[in-house]
């Protein structure tokens, strides 16, 4: 494998709240109140390949947006490392620290909350490469009318606000600001789940066509397995804080292993399928302020075994590059 | 186009605002209609009018908005023309609604019990105690665990699956004749979705009851309908029964829609995109209203179309469909 661009260690996530003063009085006259922590991502390792696409999938709550955000470097991690070109960058100074936090960029889900509705576009792209020198005064009109046209957006409209743009144009704003910077990593949360059907095909379509233009390597966090599968090279599945399988995309849609990738596969309606059955799996996913003990897909594991209550399954790879963290899987 | 038992014939129905920018025809000459134990799918993307023609089949259009022509007929009668008192006694009881965001539905302040006991009296004159076993009753139909304790609890108590599902409860206390249902699973998670798929088309084949389903899924409308009714710009371009309508789509901008949701056939290669903005509902082009995205169009296009009628019960509006064989 070639050197991985983004190399996740054993992150964890934590939220939580300290106790206030009359909390920890309590505590010490006996009451059972302890800290909330939410442990919103578990102890996860993931690398990126310099050039790949790598899909993140789970549902909601199930920390990927949290993890994107580390990676991206916009949340510390509460433990673990983030090793960028094989450097953690938390540790760089300077001119590489800098180097280091424009070249991972993130593009959001929302294009309404993610833009500034005061300023205009040539503000929401321009200010980040003026500001870091990317280019001098003289050339910043034609820098940001060259990277308006590349993600398809009339540069005539650099003097316009947010609102005057539709939803899928607003994001393709939000595309640029991020490119604005160049970057050659861009952590993409959910960013086409609240555009319509028709401009969701655009926005994929220019997401591939910058990725063969520009080199970029992409982490795409998305809910939407069509999508995932479409666009990415490897997939990671993600269940409540953890990566229970990752694999190549191929791989991984054809022959999924772990118990909760089957169902999630078998939920997804397609268009080919006709009065399917839905309904594999039970239940609903459990408040990460109290996980399952073992196994967090256990309460609703149709193969469930004692075991999995109790000791938590390590990834293993079950073929080459295919990594599942079930005990179904032995060892 | 009328069939005999048909639960609900919408005829030519139009929905305007007349808003201070301009009337924007949210719904201009609809027409569907949808029988017993049947699901009839309305795909579409924001704006396109999903939403108004299902509240305007329950008179719940507000102002600026207003009916301006149509025949809502149900069981015989015109709902347009009913009375408020009239309308009031089958919404809820006859005719029953599910909305998109559970939690915008259910009043944040009233226990469960006593939203699904008013819900009951508004209608009948019964005991609260009989309501109550009716309630539990209902709420373990749609997958409630344990519901005579959960009656008590609050909507927050609830997770968002769990509270669409008290909505849908709600929604099958009377036993309804037809349940329209708007976009109710898009604020949901795929495995949750799936579980209310399954339990609606199950509930449909128990009671025969007929389902209206709005929603800008076609995966979803696939999988669950009878037939689908594609609008645009106020109008059904296209309708017709579902496997047959998404596997030879003949409006292009049906066709575009199928096109462009990715699949696993197609992987990494460039999807078809409709290209353009979904239109401007002040400032609707003359005639066919997709015509500036369309590829097919020409300036035959600007005139008045009207429903066409292909032999497997397709209908459709365009000059230039795609009726080739083959894809």
């Amino acid at each position: 494998m070639s050197e991985a661009l983004v190399d996740v260690q054993g992150v964890s996530k934590r939220f939580g709240r300290r106790l206030d003063t009359v909390e920890r009085l309590a505590r010490r006259l006996g009451s059972d109140i302890s800290e909330e922590i939410v442990h919103a991502v578990d102890a996860v390792s993931l690398k990126v390949a310099e050039g790949e696409v790598l899909g993140l999938v789970g549902e909601s709550g199930c920390g990927k947006s949290t993890l994107g955000r580390v990676i991206s470097g916009l949340l510390p991690a509460s433990s673990g490392r983030v090793l960028y070109r094989g450097a953690d960058p938390s540790l760089l100074k300077g001119d590489e620290a800098r180097a280091a936090k424009l070249n991972r960029q993130m593009i959001f889900q929302d294009p309404y909350s993610s833009l500034n509705p005061r300023m205009q576009v040539r503000g929401i792209i321009g200010e980040a490469p003026r500001y870091h020198g990317l280019c001098d005064r003289a050339g910043l009109e034609g820098y940001i009318d060259a990277i308006m046209a590349k993600v398809g957006l009339e540069p005539s409209f650099k003097d316009r606000y947010p609102h005057q743009f539709s939803g899928g144009q607003r994001q393709r704003i939000g595309i640029a600001r991020a490119l604005a910077v160049k970057p050659d990593f861009i952590v993409c949360d959910e960013p086409i789940a609240a555009l319509d059907v028709s401009i969701q095909a655009q926005i994929i379509n220019l997401f591939m066509k910058l990725r063969s233009e520009l080199g970029l390597t992409y982490l795409f966090i998305s809910h939407d397995l069509g999508v995932v599968e479409h666009l990415s090279d490897t997939v990671a599945i993600m269940y409540l804080g953890r990566i229970v399988e990752t694999a190549a995309a191929e791989e991984l849609f054809s022959h999924p292993n772990h118990p909760y990738t089957l169902a999630l596969l078998a939920e997804v309606p397609r268009l080919g399928g006709r009065k399917k059955d839905f309904s594999v799996i039970k239940g609903e996913i459990p408040s990460p302020l109290d996980p399952p003990r073992g196994c967090h897909f256990h309460p609703r594991c149709p193969h469930a075994m004692p075991r999995c209550a109790a000791e938590i399954p390590a990834s293993r790879e079950i073929l080459g590059g295919h990594f599942s963290a079930c005990h179904l899987n032995g060892g | 186009m009328m069939q005999d038992q048909s639960v609900l014939a919408v005829e030519g129905l139009r929905s305007h605002f007349f808003t201070r920018a301009g009337v924007v025809k949210a719904v201009d000459g609809v027409s569907l209609h949808v029988a017993r134990g049947e699901i009839l799918g309305i795909a579409g993307e924001s704006g396109s009018g999903k939403s108004v023609t299902a509240f305007s089949i329950l008179k719940l259009v507000d102002p600026p908005g207003r009916v301006i022509a149509g025949r809502v007929d149900f069981g015989g009668q015109d709902l347009l023309s009913c009375d408020e008192e009239s309308i009031r006694r089958i919404r809820g009881k006859r005719i029953a609604m599910i909305f998109q965001d559970p939690m915008m539905t259910l009043n944040p302040l009233m226990s469960i019990a006593d939203q699904m006991v008013e819900s009951i009296k508004a209608h009948e004159r019964t005991t609260r105690a009989a309501a109550l076993a009716r309630c539990a009753a209902t709420l373990e139909k749609v997958g409630i665990p344990d519901a005579a304790r959960r009656l008590l609890a609050y909507p927050h108590q609830f997770s968002g699956g769990m509270r669409q599902r008290v909505a849908i409860a709600i929604a099958l206390l009377h036993k309804p004749d037809l349940i329209i249902a708007d976009e109710p699973t898009t604020a949901l998670d795929v495995t949750i979705q799936g579980q209310i798929l399954h339990e609606m088309r199950q509930l449909c084949d128990e009671l025969g009851m007929a389902l209206i389903w709005i929603s800008h899924d076609l995966a979803v409308l696939g999988n669950l309908c009878d037939r689908i009714n594609v609008m645009y710009a106020g109008r059904v371009v296209e309708a017709g029964r579902a496997e047959d309508l998404l596997e030879r789509p003949v409006h292009p901008y049906t066709r575009g829609l199928v096109g462009s949701v990715p699949g696993n056939s197609r992987r990494g290669q460039e999807l078809t995109q409709i290209p353009g903005m979904p239109p401007n509902m002040l400032d609707l082009p003359d005639g066919c209203a997709f015509r500036p995205r369309c590829p097919r169009s020409g300036d035959e296009c600007a005139m008045e179309i009207g429903v066409r009628v292909l032999g497997d019960g397709r209908e459709y509006r365009c000059l230039h469909p795609h009726l080739e064989s083959g894809k």
